[in-house]
C-alpha cells in the first residue's frame, strides 16, 4: 500500500491509447463524410445507410440498457413502435414529421417514466419477458384507436410536399443525425460520473450498492434514455417508411436485431453495435434473396458469440490489439512502464 | 348464463394454458432459466404432428405417443449442452442464447414450411361438443386438454413431492451444490428436469395444433400467456400455474365478450394488475422474484 501512495506522483492516468485529437480528427471526417453521402453516394446506396442508422439507434440504446445497466429488455420494439406511432399523431394534428421527432422523443420517455415502476419489481428473465408483455400491450391499445388507423395503419401525412428525391435526402439527414446524437450522447454518458456508476453497478451490484451508488435511479434514468432513444428510432423509421402500421412498428424482430447486432459487435462496448451493425447489413445485403435466412445465420451466430466470446467481436479485437477508437474507462501506467486499464 | 359461459370457456382455456406454462415454470424452479424459445418449441411439436407422425405411419391424433419421448429425449440432450454451457456462463447468457434460439427456430419454421396455418387434423372429433344447456356448449378437444393439463401438474406434484427422483429434483432446485456434495449429480437432475419440460410443452403443442391453426410465429405470443400465468399463480407453485392459467384463460374470455379487440389485452392487463398488487404471485414464496 506504501509503495502505491509513495509512487504515485510517477502514475500517468489517461484514457486513450493514442493523442484525443486523432479521435477528434476521425470523428470530425466520419462526420463530414456522412453528412455529405446525400451528394457523394448512389440512391440505393443512402437508403441502405437510414436503414442502418436505424438500427444502429436501437442496438445503441439496447448496448446502453443490457451491456451497461444489466437489464436485458425484449421490449424495446415497444418503444419504437410508439415513438412512430408518436410522430403519426403529431403530423396527422398538423405538425411537421420532422418537427415531430423531439416530440416522439420526449413522449417515448414520459411513457416510459411509470412502466419502470411496473417492471422493476421483476428481475433478469422475468423482467425481460414482461418488458415484451408491455410492448404487446401497447401494440394492443394503438390497435384499437381508430384516428390512428387501428390494424391496417396510416400513411404519414405532412410529406407531400417534398419531392421524392428531397425526401430521400432529408430522411437520411434525419436518421443520420439522429444516430450520431445517440452514440456521442452514449459517449458522454459513460464518460460521465454516472457511467462510472454504471460500470460499478455492471462488475459488482451490492459492492456498487454498499457505496452508496443510487442503483434503482440510475437503473430507471437509463431505462428512461433507452426509451427516448428507441422512440427516436421509431420516429425516423416512421418517416422513411412513410406508412406505420402496427405490425411492422412494434415487430419483435426489431428487438431481435438490436439484440444479435449488440452480441456479435460487442456487449458493453460503444464501439461493439457499430461492428455489429455493419456486419448484420453485409450479411442482409448479401443474403437479400433468401427470405429469412439473414436473421437465421445471424441468430445462430449471436448464440454463438454468447457461448464462446461474450464480449463480442469488437472485445476479442480489443483484447488482442488494445485498440479503443472511443475510449471510456482509464488507463493507469506505472513510471516501470506496468499498465492497468479499466473499462 | 352468458356470463357463465364465458367463464366456463375461460377456464377451459385456462387449462390449456396452465398445461403450456407447467414446464416453463419447472425449467425456472429447477434450472433458474427462462427459456425464451419455450413457444416455439411447442409449435415445433404441433409441426412434427403434422409432418413427422405421417411419415413414421402415426396418426396426427395419436402422434403425441411418438413426439413426447422424442421431445424429452431432446430436452434432455439441449440441456446436457447448450443450456449447461449457457448456466455455466451467468443467467444473462442463458436469457441471449434461449432468446437467440426462439428468433432461429421461429424463421427455419417460416423458410421450411412457409406462412400458412395448419393444424393437427382429429378427424370428426373436433366438431363434437357437449351441449349443456342452449348457451354453454363445451367442446369434447377442450375438455380433454385441460383434464390432461390436470393430470399432468398433479402427477408432476405428486412425483416431485413423494418420490425419490423428485427429492432429488428439488434438493439440486434449492441448492445445487450442496446437492453436488451430498452425491449427485447436478448436470443430470438439470437434464432430466429439462426432458420433462419439453415432453410437457410437446403436449401443450400438439394439442395446440388440435384446437386452433397455428404458425411458424404463434411461439411467441404463447409464450406471454405462459409466462404471465406462472407469474399470476406465484413461481415454484404448481398449483398457483393451473390457477393463473384459468385466471388469464377467464380474463381473456371477458375481454374478448366486451369487445373481441380486447381478448388478448385483458389478459395482459390482468398481469399488470397482478403484478402491481402482488408481484410474487398468489401463491408465490415472498423471495422468488428475486433471480
Amino acid at each position: 500500500m506504501s509503495e502505491v501512495t509513495s509512487s504515485l506522483e510517477s502514475l500517468h492516468v489517461r484514457r486513450s491509447t493514442f493523442s484525443p485529437l486523432f479521435t477528434l480528427a476521425g470523428a470530425l471526417v466520419i462526420t463530414a463524410f456522412f453528412t455529405a453521402a446525400p451528394w457523394i453516394l448512389a440512391a440505393s446506396w443512402v437508403s441502405i445507410l437510414s436503414n442502418f442508422f436505424i438500427l444502429l439507434i436501437m442496438a445503441t440504446m439496447w448496448n446502453l440498457l443490457a451491456g451497461y445497466a444489466g437489464m436485458v429488455s425484449i421490449g424495446q420494439q415497444g418503444f419504437v413502435g410508439l415513438g412512430a406511432y408518436a410522430t403519426l399523431y403529431f403530423a396527422i394534428k398538423g405538425m411537421n414529421p420532422f418537427a415531430a421527432i423531439p416530440f416522439a422523443i420526449v413522449t417515448c420517455a414520459v411513457l416510459a417514466l411509470p412502466i419502470t415502476y411496473l417492471l422493476f419489481r421483476l428481475r433478469g428473465g422475468y423482467f425481460a419477458v414482461a418488458t415484451w408483455v408491455v410492448a404487446d400491450s401497447a401494440m394492443l391499445i394503438i390497435l384499437s384507436i381508430a384516428l390512428l388507423g387501428g390494424g391496417t395503419g396510416s400513411y404519414l401525412p405532412g410529406l407531400s410536399s417534398l419531392s421524392p428525391t428531397q425526401l430521400d435526402h432529408d430522411t437520411y439527414l434525419a436518421t443520420w443525425f439522429v444516430a450520431l446524437a445517440v452514440v456521442v450522447a452514449t459517449y458522454l454518458i459513460l464518460r460521465s460520473r454516472l457511467g462510472l456508476v454504471l460500470s460499478s453497478l455492471r462488475d459488482n451490484e451490492t459492492a456498487s450498492r454498499s457505496a452508496g451508488a443510487k442503483v434503482t435511479a440510475t437503473r430507471r434514468l437509463i431505462y428512461v434514455i433507452a426509451a427516448a432513444g428507441c422512440g427516436a428510432a421509431g420516429s425516423v423509421l416512421a418517416i422513411s417508411q412513410p406508412f406505420v402500421q402496427p405490425g411492422n412498428a412494434f415487430n419483435l424482430n426489431w428487438a431481435a436485431e438490436m439484440l444479435f447486432v449488440t452480441m456479435v459487435g460487442g456487449l458493453g462496448t460503444i464501439e461493439g453495435p457499430i461492428l455489429g451493425c455493419v456486419i448484420f447489413f453485409v450479411l442482409q445485403q448479401t443474403l437479400q434473396n433468401y427470405g429469412a435466412w439473414y436473421l437465421i445465420i445471424f441468430g445462430s451466430l449471436a448464440v454463438a458469440v454468447a457461448l464462446w466470446q461474450p464480449r463480442g467481436l469488437w472485445g476479442a479485437l480489443r483484447q488482442k490489439t488494445h485498440l479503443e477508437l472511443l475510449p471510456v474507462g482509464y488507463r493507469v501506467r506505472r513510471s516501470d512502464g506496468v499498465e492497468t486499464t479499466s473499462s | 348464463m352468458t356470463w357463465v359461459n364465458v367463464v366456463t370457456q375461460g377456464v377451459l382455456i385456462g387449462g390449456f394454458y396452465a398445461l403450456f406454462a407447467c414446464g416453463l415454470s419447472l425449467m425456472f424452479g429447477v434450472m433458474k432459466v427462462i427459456n425464451l424459445a419455450h413457444g416455439d418449441m411447442a409449435v415445433v411439436a404441433a409441426y412434427a404432428a403434422v409432418f413427422l407422425a405421417p411419415k413414421l405411419h402415426v396418426s396426427q391424433l395419436w402422434s403425441f405417443l411418438v413426439i413426447v419421448p422424442l421431445f424429452a429425449l431432446v430436452g434432455y440432450l439441449v440441456q446436457r449442452t447448450l443450456f449447461q454451457r449457457a448456466i455455466d456462463r451467468d443467467p444473462f447468457t442463458t436469457l441471449l442464447v434461449t432468446f437467440g434460439l426462439s428468433v432461429v427456430i421461429e424463421n427455419l419454421l417460416l423458410e421450411i414450411y412457409s406462412a400458412n396455418g395448419q393444424s393437427v387434423s382429429i378427424g370428426a372429433l373436433i366438431a363434437k361438443s357437449w351441449q349443456v344447456n342452449s348457451v354453454i356448449y363445451v367442446s369434447y378437444v377442450s375438455l380433454v386438454v385441460l383434464a390432461v393439463a390436470v393430470a399432468v401438474l398433479a402427477v408432476l406434484q405428486l412425483f416431485l413431492s413423494k418420490t425419490g427422483s423428485g427429492r432429488l429434483i428439488r434438493a439440486v432446485s434449492d441448492d445445487h451444490e450442496a446437492a453436488q456434495l451430498c452425491g449427485a449429480n447436478y448436470k443430470h437432475v438439470f437434464g432430466i428436469a429439462a426432458a420433462i419440460a419439453f415432453a410437457t410443452v410437446a403436449l401443450a403443442g400438439i394439442a395446440y395444433g388440435m384446437t386452433t391453426e397455428f404458425m411458424p410465429t404463434s411461439g411467441g405470443i404463447n409464450l406471454l400467456y405462459a409466462f404471465e400465468a406462472v407469474v399470476i399463480g406465484g413461481l415454484g407453485s404448481l398449483w398457483g400455474t393451473l390457477a393463473g392459467g384459468v385466471g388469464i384463460g377467464v380474463a381473456q374470455e371477458i375481454g374478448a365478450h366486451i369487445n373481441p379487440a380486447y381478448q388478448i389485452l385483458a389478459g395482459n392487463l390482468l398481469f399488470l394488475a397482478v403484478l402491481a398488487v402482488r408481484p410474487r404471485g398468489l401463491f408465490g414464496k415472498r423471495t422468488s422474484l428475486n433471480e
